[in-house]
This record gives structure tokens, sequence and C-alpha cells, in this order.
């Protein structure tokens, strides 16, 4: 028995019919339940987080301590004893590394030693974003740089990437290095790379940042996107600096540096 | 056929090596998983439910907790409506191993019955008790 070619291409197109109808069901019936995810209703929200550090109201040795030692003990940040393996999620350095081209010799010599708070600077248009080859690290609806340590495979094209210094890499297991461990908030595991996360599990609880909780006013947080927040009322009325703002990463952290006559 | 002695010879022992994990363990019954749901916490709730179903969770537990970890890092969505209508907080940490604090007897019953070995425990504490204990 022959079967003419119109024939053969009916069945064939009648049984791909057929099987994509029961793949279908398939599908249908392995779908997960009705479920629906929701963001919290006491979450801060916001359209641009950022980050204004009055340097002005740091003064003592103190004052640097406490917004570093918080952030530290919350996020379980390790300390390996040695700047090699160092893990930075919020720290200090001079005026030269931190603003170098605004650097002169004739600068007042208080602020030329007196240190700067660091962290993630949560750039509007991050580097280590646009180069991380899984997505791990991501900018979120609210402007977070996030980071999702599952995915982060080590490379560390997003140290490179930063500009301002602000990403470390697990050299080795934090876990042995963790002074004061929080059973609320997980460690990170060799191999990742980690930073600053502007506290965003705070956030959701409706939280500020634990830095800026414990800063007396030093630091500052709100919504650059809502003129009525305090962060733009601050940047409204100052002088403000960004930390290599000619590189056009868009930083979410300002600085106001201030004179002596400020202090 | 040449050499038929050799070959026949080399044949037995292949088999023998081949089919050894079979014979082995033939008649040996391996334990069953049996994971433990008695842990405190879980022992004082009135309706002992997890946030989906029994049947659900035992097979698709891990896609949930990648959908999960997607929702609360990369959308901040961070509240669970399951399919019965109930919140629940997405946390790995916080909310699924506080009932189930047994990583011992509940977790790895199953994964090392089927020998995988998912690394969350890298990163998230299983039980708060002994992450104060280990330093």
């Amino acid at each position: 028995m022959s079967i003419s070619r119109r024939d053969f291409l009916k069945i064939a197109g009648i049984s791909s019919l057929g099987i994509g109808f029961s793949a279908t069901d398939l599908l249908w019936k392995n779908r997960a339940e009705a479920v629906e995810y929701m963001t919290s209703p006491k979450g801060l929200k916001a359209k641009r987080w950022a980050m204004v550090v009055d340097v002005r109201k740091f003064k003592t040795e103190g004052d640097y301590k406490r917004v570093i030692d918080i952030c530290n003990r919350i996020h379980n940040v390790p300390d390996f004893g040695n700047t090699k393996d160092e893990v930075k999620w919020i720290w200090t350095d001079t005026f030269e590394h931190v603003f170098p081209f605004q650097q002169n010799k004739y600068l007042p010599e208080t602020v030329q030693e007196k240190p700067f708070v660091l962290l993630c600077n949560h750039c509007d248009n991050p580097p280590c974003v646009r180069v991380c080859p899984t997505q791990a690290t991501f900018k979120m609806k609210d402007g977070i740089v996030a980071q999702d340590y599952h995915r982060c495979i080590g490379c560390r094209f997003c140290m490179a990437a930063c500009p301002f210094g602000a990403r470390s890499f697990n050299w080795r297991d934090p876990r042995p290095f963790i002074k004061h461990v929080n059973p609320d908030f997980p460690t990170r595991t060799k191999g990742v790379v980690e930073k600053c996360n502007f506290c965003v599990e705070r956030l959701e609880k409706g939280l500020r940042p634990a830095c800026v909780e414990v800063s007396n006013g030093g630091l500052i947080f709100g919504d650059l996107a809502d003129p009525g927040s305090e962060v733009r009322k601050i940047l409204s009325t100052h002088y403000s600096l960004r930390r290599k703002a000619e590189l056009g990463t868009r930083p979410s952290v300002f600085y106001i540096i201030g004179g002596d006559e400020d202090a | 056929m040449y050499d038929a002695g050799k070959i026949i010879i080399g044949l037995i022992i292949f088999l023998a090596f081949a089919t050894f994990p079979f014979y082995s363990n033939m008649g040996k019954a391996v334990a069953k998983p049996d994971p433990k749901l008695n842990t405190p916490v879980i022992q004082q709730m009135k309706v002992k439910q997890c946030v989906e179903s029994k049947k659900f969770m035992r097979a698709k537990h891990m896609q949930l907790l990648i959908n999960w970890r997607n929702a609360a890092l990369r959308r901040g969505e961070r509240l669970y409506k399951g399919s019965d209508g109930r919140i629940t907080e997405i946390s790995l940490q916080n909310q699924c191993l506080r009932c189930h604090s047994n990583k011992r007897n509940f977790c790895d019953e199953c994964h090392n019955y089927v020998a995988v070995n998912p690394y969350c425990w890298d990163c998230h504490f299983y039980a708060p008790k002994e992450a104060n204990n280990e330093h």
C-alpha cells in the first residue's frame, strides 16, 4: 500500500497537533499551585534609595567604630585579621584615596587627614552589574545594587569593574572568622564576592539601615526621587561631592565635606 | 574463534566487575529515609502543616526554594501566599529552618539517601543554637 505525499503531510500535521496538545496538558499539570508573591506592607519603599555622609558629624574614633561595628555584626562580616583577605562592607579611607581628583595639597589639614566613611555607592549606572556574567549582581527597582550569592561564581569581574573597591572576595571560608554570629542573617561562603546591601533586609521590615540608625545624624538615608525626603533637603542646602563622579557611574552616596568652620 | 579461552575468561572477569554492585547489595535492604517532624516548634503547632501540602513539598521543595529566592532577592517580594491562602514570610533561615531545626534527622535523611549534597548550609545557619556555640 502506498501513501500519497499529500496524505502523508495531512497525517503528520494532525499528529503534531495532537502531540502539542498532550504536551500542554503535561505542562499545565506540572505548574505550581496558584500562589502569589507580595512585598511586605511594613517595608520602606522608594524609587531611588540614597545616602548622604555628613562628614562634619564624624569627629571621634568612636563615631566611625559605631557604624562599622554594627554593620559587621548584623551582617556576619568576617575579620580575617589581614588586609589581603579583608572583607569590607563599610570602611574608611583618607581624602586622597576617596576623592583622588579633588585632592590638592592646600586643603585644610583636617580634611586631608580625616577618615571618610565608605560603602558601596549603589550606582545608578553600576559597572559591576554590566560585567557580571551570571547576573548574580543586579539593580533592584528601588535602586539598590544587590547581589545573589547563590549565583555568584567568584569570577571577580565586578571587583575589577568597581572603581570604588566596594567589593570583597572570600578567599577562605569566612565562618570561623566571624566573632559574633548573628543567627538571623546568613554568612557567605568561600569563593563568592560580597558587599554592602544597603540593609535591604531591614528596609523590608520597615527599618532604616543599621549604620544610619547609630550614626547620630552623620549618615542620612532617603529617597532621591522624593523632593521632600531628608536626603533631598540636605543636598539642596549643602554642597556635596560624589566619589569619582566623572566616571559616569552616578553614585548614590553623597559626601558633605564642610570645612573647619562648619565642624 | 581465535583465542576463545582468553576471550571468554576476559568476558567473565568483565561481567564479574560490572555486576559487582548488584550482587554485593543483593538481599540487603537499605533503610528507607524517615525524615522526623518532632522538633519543638512543630510539636507546638496546632495544625501541623508546611507552607504547601506534604506531597508538594516532598516533590517540589527545591523549585519552591528557588522561586522564593528569586522573589525575595530579586523582586523584593518577601511574602508568599500559598495555595491555601496562608501568608508566610520568605526566609530559609528564619522560616523553613525555624520549624525544621533538625537538619540531621530531616534534610539529611533524604539527601543522603539519594546522594545529593545541596550547599544551603554553607551560608544559611540550620540552628541558631549551633551558630552561637560554633565559635
